[in-house]
């Protein structure tokens, strides 16, 4: 058997780091639910493309960002509960089915609160939606990881 | 329940996950699900708990390793169902 890890210990193992770094905080880890938050700075690069003049945060980035503030976090959580050795895993996103409803502008906060569907063999799927600050849902839909040791 | 019946439901829990329709086609109690199919191997855990959910059976995690063709699967299943 391994150990629970914190919510602040969970974000600094969290690995992805700037500029692929997409989750500030984790507010609520536990084994039935994770709540991690991003706020979209507005010097990302990206936005100089996506569009110009017109900057929207691409969806590809709010999946990542789901991905961070929920598959990873989560797998961290299990992984460390459950694997002596859960320092040498690393979770890979294996796939992602995703609704979006909304957009994501430059310097807007994001939540993003996500539930186990599953977690066996070291995979995890969730089901995880992302709002922003005044409430409004920006996409929703179900995520998965596989734990794989590095 | 027939093996004949057993690997039908299998199969079609398989269909969604396989990259290759031709062995899908022709598959038989010998197909690989990997090598054959070409099914992501990040997704035998989705499979299984399909298995568990059509069969409304248990299967442990350490009786996957064991899955290597579509009768490895028919196989445990019918174990389990007995």
């Amino acid at each position: 058997m391994g150990r629970i890890i914190t919510r602040d210990e969970c974000l600094k193992l969290i690995p992805q780091r700037d500029p692929f770094r997409f989750v500030d905080e984790i507010s609520l880890l536990d084994e039935k639910q994770v709540v991690g938050h991003y706020r979209w700075r507005e010097d990302h690069e990206f936005y100089r493309g996506h569009f110009p003049g017109n900057p929207v945060t691409p969806g590809v980035l709010l999946v990542e960002c789901m991905a961070q503030c929920s598959v990873v976090p989560m797998a961290l959580y299990l992984s460390y509960r459950d694997h002596e050795e859960a320092a040498q895993i690393t979770t890979l996103f294996t796939d992602a089915t995703m609704d979006f409803l909304g957009v994501v502008l430059p310097g807007q906060r994001v939540t993003v609160r996500a539930e186990p569907l599953f977690y066996r063999r070291r995979k995890l799927r969730v089901r995880a939606e992302m709002k922003l600050e005044d409430g409004a849902v920006v996409c929703n839909g179900e995520l998965a990881g596989l734990g794989v040791f590095t | 329940m027939e093996t004949s019946e057993i690997q039908g439901r299998v199969l079609k829990i398989l269909t969604p996950y396989v990259k290759d329709n031709s062995a899908l086609e022709n598959a038989g109690a010998e197909t690989n699900i990997l090598e054959d199919m070409k099914v992501n191997s990040a997704r035998l855990v989705d499979v299984v708990l399909a298995f568990e959910d059509e069969f409304d059976i248990e299967i442990a995690d350490e009786d996957v390793d064991s899955v290597n063709t579509v009768g490895d699967c028919v196989t445990l299943i019918s174990e389990k169902l007995s």
